[in-house]
């Protein structure tokens, strides 16, 4: 029945002078989000409000799932939009509306009623009172419930009449675009997704790099990562996803230095080329899905010696969080079936038996001195060899 | 160059199995249980399919049915001879090298209350003899074995195994699995005495969704899948029958020349396993000469891991597989190499490359020459 959804907004509405932008981007990423479902829609900005129309056939589901990944949004409302011929056929209107949504009667319900446009006759209180009147007439067991009815209908008199009770809960957020673009670290597992997810939430687009160490890494590693990129986009919009063959760096690493220092010292080269990377495509900072004490590599120490050697800043989202809360969302993302999937990481490959947990960062930079003959070359090729994939969740 | 070294997990389909579907698919794509000559036609294909595979084992023509593979060969076999049979006895016997499509159906009729033997094997995977006579009784109503295994390519004592089977269990029914010997050596079920033996298409150059059951006549057999009652009822179901015409086309072809076939791909085999022994840290698994299949080679390196291996290889276009091609997906350890005695740490350092009749000398070598390269180097990085 519904032939339109009315998109609420919330944090966009403060911003002042930027609004016009918030909105912009916030219509660019509903369509994006429904460019893959089936049907046509038409998104538009109308005093104040974000409106969706469907221009024929639909599945209802397909477009709240998609809207509802959207961020910015923080309520959507089928609404049923009605052309002013007066009072009498607004009361049939709003009477066939009750009468279509709510099919059991036994409900407790309530009028909202707003004149957006002051020139019409009847003001919303009285509106409130003589709607709400119809509606007792035509369904005797219907009962008003004014502090807490089952069913709040708003009835909005603007340009059309705007019919509406259900709202959806949206992603909350904001619009991504509003807020720059950042470097995802993204590996196949369950923490990094989750961090880009919750960055794009924030209004900042994302683009990834990826390390795979083939042969040590398969096809199929590198392809789950893809498609996490893929479901990340989903919320977070196209990914720029670069994978770098990270191999060579790793075993003149593994052959040069310490073996318990390997895992601080790859990670300070994945962050340089992380870097390089995010510089290249306008990035304002990088993000990972670290979280202290997690893993050696995640201790206070050795977050600080590879968090040294980046100028941009570090975005560390889940930092707080515990496992479960981090599985938590990304099974609400859908990406945990995709993230527990039984692939070599590259970061496991040669890991210690007992890693150093507390490094010392000038201990550290000593043992790179050990790098100085090959590194500059094999950093070089690594960055000339990426691959680079534009990934959006359309493809799928 | 490149190498497809991965003949056991599945093979490359033949031309004429090829050509013979796509005429069935695009022209004679009649349902064999129709009554019009379109169904006729269709008919035509099975027959003649049965009739050439029938003809490869010196069975009769209804002895054979037509199954989506070995998987679904083994299942009914078991499910099916079991369920037949449960009131003459409780006990099964089967290996303990088994395939996941012998091992997993029997282990499911263990969970419903059947007593079951796994037997144990000696070092190349051949069962004990021994330990079949001490687990045969009169409760015994079915033994499953393999002719051939698929990770090692050793050759079970079938025939001497029926004998005592025979012997002592006049009950039992007997199952072979001949999913990696058929096409490689001449397999007479009557002369063997077996009751069932199964076998699939894709590992013989057939398509994949094909196989059939030797079904000895008179054998009491229960269905597993129900349905229009197609095959005497054993297997309901539309028959496939591109897949089955490619079946049967693959399985004529794989035994013209066998012999001749199969002593060149011993040749090779033993050419590979002499060259390969040589590079240092290497062991072959497995039995050796004429007492292995001509097409299965085990090959373990002491501080690379097989998927680490493969996956150099691959990137040479040399295709091989790890363990046991299909749980390759899940890290997961190989029953056969443990049951061998293999030490732990080769365990996940051992990959199987498996040989084809149109497999070249030239092939094996550039895969020889990938070895001698890829293993120095690759075990400088093992991790500590």
């Amino acid at each position: 029945m519904y032939k339109s959804f009315l998109i609420k907004y919330g944090e966009i509405a403060i911003k002042g002078k930027n609004r016009y932008l918030f909105e912009e981007a916030l219509v660019k990423q509903i369509s994006y989000a429904l460019e893959p479902v089936e049907g046509d829609f038409k998104v538009r900005r109308l005093q104040g409000r974000i409106y969706v129309d469907a221009l024929g056939e639909y599945d209802y589901d397909e477009v709240v799932t998609a809207l509802s990944r959207v961020f910015g949004i923080v309520g959507i409302c089928p609404v049923v939009l009605v052309e002013d011929n007066g009072f009498d056929q607004l009361a049939k209107d709003v009477i066939g509306y009750m009468d279509q949504v709510y099919p059991d009667k036994n409900i407790t319900f309530k009028v909202n009623a707003r004149r957006a446009r002051k020139n019409y006759p009847i003001n919303s209180m009285e509106l409130n009172a003589a709607l709400g009147e119809k509606i007792l007439e035509a369904f005797p067991e219907i009962q008003v419930d004014v502090h807490n009815p089952d069913v709040l209908l708003s009835v909005e008199i603007r340009e059309k009449i705007n019919i509406y009770s259900v709202e959806i809960k949206g992603a909350g957020g904001m619009p991504v675009g509003t807020n720059g673009r950042a470097m995802l670290l993204l590996s196949g597992g369950i923490d990094s997704p989750v961090a880009g997810y919750m960055i794009a939430k924030r209004g900042v687009a994302i683009d990834a790099v990826y390390f795979h160490a083939p042969p040590y890494t398969s096809e199929r590693a590198k392809q789950k990562v893809i498609d996490l990129a893929r479901i990340v986009s989903r919320y977070a919009g196209p990914i720029r996803l670069h994978i770098v063959n990270f191999t060579d760096i790793q075993l003149y690493i593994y052959e040069k230095c310490p073996h318990e220092e390997l895992t601080i010292i790859m990670r300070r080269y994945m962050m340089k080329i992380a870097e390089y990377f995010a510089q290249k495509n306008q990035c304002l900072g990088l993000i990972t899905g670290e979280s202290i004490g997690q893993v050696a590599s995640q201790t206070m120490q050795s977050l600080a010696a590879t968090n040294a050697v980046c100028t941009m800043p570090v975005y560390r989202p889940l930092i707080g969080f515990d496992k479960k809360e981090i599985v938590d969302i990304s099974e609400k993302i859908d990406a945990y079936e995709t993230s527990i999937l039984p692939y070599e990481d590259c970061c496991t490959i040669f890991v210690a038996k007992h890693p150093v947990t507390k490094p010392n960062i000038n201990v550290i930079e000593r043992s790179e001195r050990k790098l100085e003959e090959k590194i500059d070359e094999l950093m070089r090729e690594a960055l000339e060899s990426a691959e680079v994939i534009e990934v959006a969740a359309e493809e799928e | 160059m490149k190498a497809y070294l991965d003949n056991s997990a599945t093979t490359k389909c033949s031309d004429r199995a090829v050509e013979l579907m796509i005429k069935i698919l695009s022209e004679d794509y009649g349902n064999p249980s129709s009554l019009h000559n379109m169904g006729a036609d269709a008919e035509k294909y099975i027959k003649e399919a049965r009739k050439k595979i029938a003809r490869t084992l010196k069975a009769e023509e209804k002895e054979i049915v037509f199954t989506s593979g070995g998987t679904e060969s083994n299942n009914l076999a078991i499910l099916g001879g079991v369920e037949a049979n449960k009131r003459a006895g409780n006990h099964i016997i089967t290996t303990s090298v088994e395939h996941a499509s012998v091992w997993q159906p029997v282990k499911h009729l263990e969970e419903q209350g059947y007593r079951v033997t796994y037997l144990p094997v000696d070092e190349y995977g051949r069962i004990s003899l021994t330990a079949l006579d001490e687990a045969l009784d009169e409760e015994t109503i079915f033994v499953s074995m393999m002719q051939v295994n698929n990770e090692i390519g050793t050759i079970e004592p079938v025939s001497e195994a029926v004998r005592r089977i025979r012997a002592k269990a006049g009950k039992a029914l007997i199952h072979v699995d001949a999913i990696q010997s058929y096409g490689k050596m001449m397999i007479h079920p009557k002369k063997l005495d077996v009751d069932m033996l199964s076998v699939s298409g894709h590992k013989i150059h057939g398509p994949k969704g094909s196989g059939f059951l030797y079904v000895r006549e008179k054998t009491k057999l229960k269905p597993i899948l129900f349905g229009g009652g197609q095959q005497k009822g054993i297997r309901s179901g539309t028959e496939n029958v591109p897949a089955i015409a490619g079946l049967g086309a693959a399985a004529a072809e794989i035994y013209e020349n066998m012999q001749e076939k199969t002593d060149r791909m011993y040749e090779l085999r033993d050419y590979f396993v002499r060259e390969v022994a040589k590079i240092k840290d290497v062991t072959v698994n497995g039995a050796v000469g004429r007492e292995t299949a001509p097409h299965i080679i085990s090959v373990s390196v002491e501080g690379v891991r097989s998927e680490v291996m493969l996956h150099s290889l691959e990137e040479k276009e040399i295709y091989v597989s790890a363990g046991s091609a299909c749980s390759s997906n899940k890290p997961s350890v190989s029953r056969t190499l443990k049951a061998i005695g293999l030490k732990p740490e080769l365990l996940d350092a051992t990959i199987r490359f498996s040989l084809c009749e149109t497999t070249t000398k030239e092939e094996l070598d550039y895969a020889l020459e990938a070895l001698a390269k890829i293993i120095p180097f690759r075990r400088k990085f093992i991790r500590k």
